[in-house]
């Protein structure tokens, strides 16, 4: 049971569809607590990853995710840019020569991810940002490779922890980013990077449900 | 919400290229990384001086590209940071052998985006200092925020710095005057409307008729509190009282006092602002030597004001006054 290559783009091609389609969903969340610039940051950084996947249509598995990162850093820009740039970047390290990755290597490559986001953003769990939904992603994944579960539903499990840490973040108060300067008043409201990166993992588990 | 725009996607790029018919005596505009640079860049010599940020702030910083001020600016979509390619090849092309400031403003996004250039650039061999401006008392610094936002010392510190670096300054002698700025400045601003963002086809936040948010930031995004409107003047002590006691400024200081507005107020109601800012000042025995009035850094259409207050000593106030030749600030030449 893997994810090829392939399996790897269409992925990818997913998260450009779900992203266009919440453009305006992730904008009014992002105009509660924010700037209303994230719907179409992510929208522009995905359009111009899909226009670039011929040049790695072809490559493995890293250099892909990798590209992935080097085009979203350098086309989102705010804070979503360097974050998720550093989220693929460093999944496309960890990827590094695979043309297929079974769960351990999905694991071992979300984890790095979130390690590098966390590196670079400096969230902690409960600060209200994207790594309340990441990190409960990760957990559920171990806790799956520890059950033997099958890829399927591992990935759609830890689609599942994403959404409920997204969900969480409901009635926290922001310590990051530009929800912060709301204080108290962030509260309440869902926060929109959580929520892109809940709508990129259900994207994976959706696609790679046959896997 | 009613726009002089097109395509909302193409509102940077539309800019941009009005930029390069208006200004060609001053300035450059570089395409796809985009950034905006002197037309006479690099000075060799000379420190470069690059910002940049979100567009939708206009003039700052593309309108404060030129002699006495920076050498490029990066301006990324609407209220969004720009991309560290575009920071990089600024760098690059502004560097005239004596390295170069970059001046950030505090906000996550422009922060790691600056981070991610600065790094590439030094390892290109291009001696990078930065200095993150962070003035706005409307929030409170602390463990549990993403630290104050950078706001009005922005435009005073691409002004003083550009001077300096005029003057051959070396590039820690450079930074060292973007770091007074930085401490010695103080801003807080307020909102009577919000702004529509291109895309977004609707106002970010919904203000009614008769209420106000105090303590906005620059993007639309609402502020700590909102209340009933009031006068111009209670307004203005609202704002500038919690700036003289931040720093604290002190009887006997002299000072920069800047009334800023925010896009959508008209210079008739900055100037009632002005008027009523100089008064409180004067009567905590500041002496406001020198001044600015005006839309330098705006939030699209937002209408508001900001008050940006800075302590000045004789060494500021000769750099304030040296000669900038810029598409949003001229004077000397």
């Amino acid at each position: 049971m893997s994810i090829h290559r392939d399996g790897l783009l269409k992925w990818i091609e997913a998260c450009a569809k779900v992203l266009s389609e919440n453009r305006e969903y992730l904008t009014q969340l992002d105009a509660a607590i924010g700037d209303a610039d994230h719907g179409a940051n992510m929208d522009r950084g995905f359009r111009a990853v899909m226009s670039k996947m011929p040049e790695f249509s072809d490559k493995d598995i890293g250099t892909a995710l990798k590209t992935v990162g080097m085009t979203l850093i350098s086309t989102v820009g705010g804070a979503g840019g360097p974050l998720y740039g550093t989220f693929f970047l460093q999944a496309g390290m960890k990827s590094a020569g695979k043309m297929e990755l079974n769960l351990e290597d999905w694991e071992e490559a979300l984890e790095a991810a979130v390690a590098g986001v966390v590196m670079r953003g400096k969230a902690q769990l409960g600060d209200k940002t994207m790594v309340d939904a990441l990190t409960p992603a990760v957990e559920a994944l171990k806790e799956s490779l520890n059950g033997n579960v099958p890829i399927g539903k591992a990935l759609q499990a830890s689609a599942d922890a994403a959404k409920q840490g997204m969900v969480d973040t409901i009635p926290l108060v922001a310590r990051k980013g530009r929800a912060s300067y709301l204080g108290e008043r962030s509260a309440g409201h869902q926060d929109p990077g959580a929520t892109s990166s809940y709508l990129i993992l259900q994207a994976a588990a959706d696609t790679w449900a046959e896997a | 919400m009613k726009k002089l725009i097109n395509d909302p996607e193409q509102v940077v790029k539309e800019e941009l290229e009005g930029v390069v018919l208006a200004h060609p005596d001053l300035v450059k505009v570089h395409f796809d990384p985009n950034f905006v640079y002197r037309a006479d860049a690099p000075v060799k010599g000379k420190v470069g001086i690059v910002s940049g940020g979100g567009s939708g702030h206009e003039p700052m910083h593309g309108g404060f590209v030129g002699y006495g001020m920076l050498d490029a600016a990066c301006p990324g979509a609407v209220f969004t940071s720009p991309t560290p390619d575009q920071m990089l090849e600024a760098t690059k092309a502004v560097d005239g052998g004596a390295g170069v400031l970059h001046i950030v403003k505090n906000y996550t996004g422009d922060i790691m985006n600056f981070e991610m250039a600065a790094d590439l650039a030094r390892g290109e061999g291009i001696d990078v200092e930065s200095v993150v401006i962070d003035d706005d008392v409307a929030v409170q610094d602390s463990l549990y925020t993403a630290g104050r936002r950078g706001v009005g010392s922005t435009v005073l510190s691409e002004k003083l710095c550009g001077a300096a670096a005029e003057e051959k300054r070396s590039l820690k002698e450079v930074a060292d005057v973007c770091r007074k700025v930085k401490n010695w400045g103080r801003s807080m601003g307020m909102a009577l409307t919000s702004c529509t963002v291109p895309h977004a086809g609707k106002p970010t936040f919904d203000l009614p008729e008769d209420e106000m948010e105090i303590g906005i930031g620059i993007h639309g995004e609402p502020g700590r509190q909102r209340m009933k409107i009031k006068t111009a003047d209670e307004i203005t002590e609202m704002l500038i009282e919690p700036v003289i006691k931040d720093l604290p400024y002190k009887a006997g200081d002299e000072v920069l006092l800047f009334v800023n507005g925010m896009g959508g107020t008209p210079l008739i109601e900055l100037y009632i602002v002005y008027r009523k800012a100089h008064e409180i000042a004067t009567k905590h025995g500041l002496k406001v030597v020198r001044h600015l009035i005006g839309p330098y850094i705006t939030s699209l259409e937002m209408a508001g004001c900001s008050i940006t207050m800075l302590k000045m000593d004789e060494d500021l106030t000769k750099l304030w006054d040296a000669p900038v030749k810029t598409a949003g600030m001229r004077w000397g030449m």
